[in-house]
């Protein structure tokens, strides 16, 4: 969804009152005021900005969708701020944290139903957890426990992927699968900035253009990989643009306008269940903290990098909108406030209950059935922990 | 080999240091050398192996890459076909992987299918190993891969000095070099480390302590693993041979045997993996050339035929410590 006005020869994603350019004739005032708002917006989707404002670019989803993806948006927030607390208490192992790029996660993940395929990076917590994945299980994986590695059995969501970029064809495979399988169901993966440099990035989106797989591709464009700003990293400033290149649609939208990010990917999941293939969706957000809970961004990042994006705030954001909007009240959300800390502090309690694992766990999910070797070291770690 | 630095004006560095003062005497020495890969520019590495470089040497010579390794190694081999010597760094040895194509393509056989007309001068940089704690495919031992892969050197220094010398030697070689860097050794040992230039020929084993009884074979991170355990063993009256092989190629077999034939029996670690790990390259050279020499069978100390566990619990487990080594001693000696 680059501005129409500047490409008006691109054929892209399929039509939606958020797609003008598609439109047969665009003089409507929704046009306008669409393009107006890409203009503003530096050449992406938005819905609402920083200060609420509605943009009117496209429709808004109905209250209670918006009130969702703020109590998703709440959740999200909350496990990435507690996280930090636990960190320094110790209870929680070195993760890496999303705070500011909720929108980015949660608009995209709602899109989704239970039915579908997530593969997150280290990087989404915020997107499993909206899929569905239980705050313990999250909390597991984070203290590097294997009970965060066993994936619940009614969600197709994988654990997160820690080599860079592997999971692109893996949703390629998955969505393709779905496709012979003859569903409706579509697989979503997510990928940074710095991921799209990798080979295996532009080899699915050839693969899903060519075999016109279900799938919805997430590029959450959040300027650093590690202490490498996208400028580095590749010469493209408009990454979504990178579709081209494979014969698919791209969309760039504002990463922290959460209605912005749920509408464009709703409309991409919607593109891939009808079979009409794969999109790439580039979320324009920032990394307001550091890489991991224990790097020190000061070695390559001032104040200046940072400055303008905390106004850009997406909880905040909707915030202001439901407010102004009446749909939420300073009374409802401090209900929902708390009830998003009561589920974490319950879902905190039964982590902690989860065992530590037993040496000899190191060797299971190996095979199928371990193999002699294996059953031999077993019986070596056995013997060690007796003596 | 280290017994010189007495002669010598030293400085006493951590291993990450002495990397670093490798590298900055590199860069100084050779306007060819040219530095590069993930965060090694602006940061100075996850690690800061290449702190201050960037500064020094300019975004020319030291230089932030996109995120994808196969194209560093990729693009590294170009650098050595037109001349440059290429110090890559790959940021964790478990991600070395999406370069293996380049790797086992082209790294290892380009003097091979050029007939010499080219060569690559090539370095690749990756810290390996476990026993810090780090999260899934962050404490993989792919050493064994790049043995395994003709054409290719592999160093694995145990010490700040060694790992100076050898990675001088490393970049000054014509022939592409993978070294691996323990990371549990960045910073937890200090020493001597002689100032300038200074090189350690590649292919020539250390001996870390003498002794009569048992050949104890290892390398890179499982050296001061290696030690404890002969301490302790040495203290109960069995003289304990560590040898620290430095390279695994070229591989100084010499010192291997010389040892074996001495002792008559030879414990192998490393944190690797067990099935098809360069720990049975060792023990199949002792059985192939110093099988009369074999007071008992040799014994392996390696790592489970398992993923590397990224499960802080359990994860001392999974990676040989002192206790294991010295039931290997003294199994081998009680044969
Ligand atoms: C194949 C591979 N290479 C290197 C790394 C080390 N690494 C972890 S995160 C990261 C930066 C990733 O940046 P980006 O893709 O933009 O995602 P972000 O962390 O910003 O969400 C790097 C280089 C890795 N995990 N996998």
């Amino acid at each position: 969804m680059t501005r129409s006005t500047a490409q008006p020869k691109q054929t892209r994603a399929k039509p939606s009152k958020a797609k003008p350019q598609t439109e047969a004739t665009p003089t409507d005032a929704a046009f306008d005021a669409a393009a107006a708002a890409y203009e503003q917006a530096g050449d992406m989707f938005q819905l609402i900005t920083p200060d609420g404002t509605v943009t009117g670019a496209g429709e808004l989803p109905d209250p209670e969708t918006r009130l969702r993806l703020y109590h998703q948006m709440r959740r999200a927030r909350h496990f990435d701020e507690r996280g930090w607390v636990l960190y320094r208490q110790g209870r929680l192992g070195v993760f890496p944290p999303f705070g500011g790029m909720e929108a980015s996660q949660v608009g995209t993940a709602a899109a989704l139903s239970a039915d579908d395929w997530l593969f997150p990076t280290y990087r989404d917590t915020g997107a499993a957890l909206t899929l569905g994945l239980p705050i313990a299980r999250t909390l597991a994986y984070w203290r590097t426990s294997p009970h965060g590695w066993a994936m619940p059995e009614n969600l197709k969501v994988l654990p997160f992927y820690i080599p860079i970029a592997t999971q692109y064809p893996h949703a390629v495979g998955a969505a393709l699968a779905e496709k012979r399988k003859g569903t409706k169901n579509v697989a979503m993966a997510y990928i940074g900035d710095g991921g799209s440099s990798e080979g295996d990035f532009h080899e699915a989106l050839n693969f899903a253009g060519a075999l016109e797989a279900p799938c919805v591709f997430i590029l959450q464009n959040n300027g650093w990989a590690i202490s490498v700003p996208t400028r580095t990293q590749t010469k493209a400033t408009n990454l979504s643009r990178r579709a081209e290149g494979y014969g698919i649609p791209g969309v760039r939208v504002d990463g922290n306008d959460v209605l912005a990010t749920y509408h464009v990917t709703r409309e991409a999941v919607e593109r891939a269940r009808r079979g009409e293939g794969p999109t790439l969706i580039e979320t324009v957000t920032y990394r307001v903290k550091p890489h991991t809970v224990a790097d020190d961004p000061s070695r390559y990042r001032t104040d200046a990098d940072n400055e303008g994006w905390d106004a850009k705030d997406p909880v905040l954001r909707l915030r202001t909108h439901l407010l102004s909007e009446g749909i939420m009240t300073e009374e409802s959300e401090a209900a929902l406030l708390k009830e998003v800390a009561d589920e974490f502090e319950a879902a905190l309690q039964e982590a902690d209950a989860y065992p530590d694992p037993e040496p000899a766990e190191i060797l299971d999910h190996v095979f199928a059935e371990p193999t002699p070797q294996l059953r031999r070291q077993r019986e070596q770690i056995l013997s060690e922990e007796k003596a | 080999m280290t017994a010189t630095a007495s002669k010598t004006e030293t400085k006493t560095m951590t291993m990450v240091a002495a990397i670093n003062d490798a590298l900055d005497l590199a860069l100084a020495a050779d306007d060819a050398v040219h530095i590069f890969g993930e965060d090694v520019g602006v940061m100075g590495g996850v690690f800061r192996a290449t702190d201050g470089l960037q500064a020094k040497y300019g975004v020319d010579r030291v230089f932030d890459t996109p995120l994808a390794e196969a194209a560093i190694v990729g693009m590294g081999i170009g650098m050595g076909l037109a001349g440059l010597k290429p110090v890559a760094e790959i940021q964790f040895a478990g991600f070395l992987y999406p370069a293996l194509d380049q790797v086992l393509s082209h790294l290892g056989r380009y003097r091979h299918r050029t007939r010499s007309r080219y060569h690559l001068p090539m370095v690749v940089r990756a810290p390996y190993g476990g026993g810090v704690h780090t999260p899934e495919q962050h404490a993989d031992s792919p050493e064994a891969i790049l043995a395994h892969t003709p054409g290719i050197k592999v160093v694995i220094p145990s010490t700040p000095a060694d790992a100076k010398g050898l990675l001088l030697s490393a970049i000054n070689d014509p022939d592409p070099v993978f070294f691996f860097e323990a990371i549990k050794l960045y910073r937890s040992v200090k020493e001597d480390v002689p100032v300038g230039d200074y090189r350690i020929p590649l292919g020539q084993a250390r001996v870390v302590t003498e002794g009569d009884d048992v050949t104890v074979i290892c390398y890179g991170g499982m050296v001061e693993v290696a030690q404890k355990a002969a301490a302790a063993a040495q203290s109960a009256g069995i003289g304990v041979e560590v040898i620290d092989l430095r390279t695994l190629v070229p591989l100084d077999t010499d010192t291997i045997l010389a040892s074996v034939q001495k002792t008559g029996r030879a414990v192998v670690v490393t944190e690797a993996p067990r099935t098809g790990g360069f720990h049975s390259e060792i023990s199949a050279v002792i059985a192939e050339e110093a099988i009369e020499f074999l007071r008992a069978p040799i014994v392996r100390v390696t790592g489970f035929d398992a993923p590397y566990p990224p499960f802080t619990a359990v994860e001392d487990v999974y990676r040989p410590n002192a206790v294991r080594v010295a039931k290997a001693i003294k199994s081998v000696m009680g044969y």
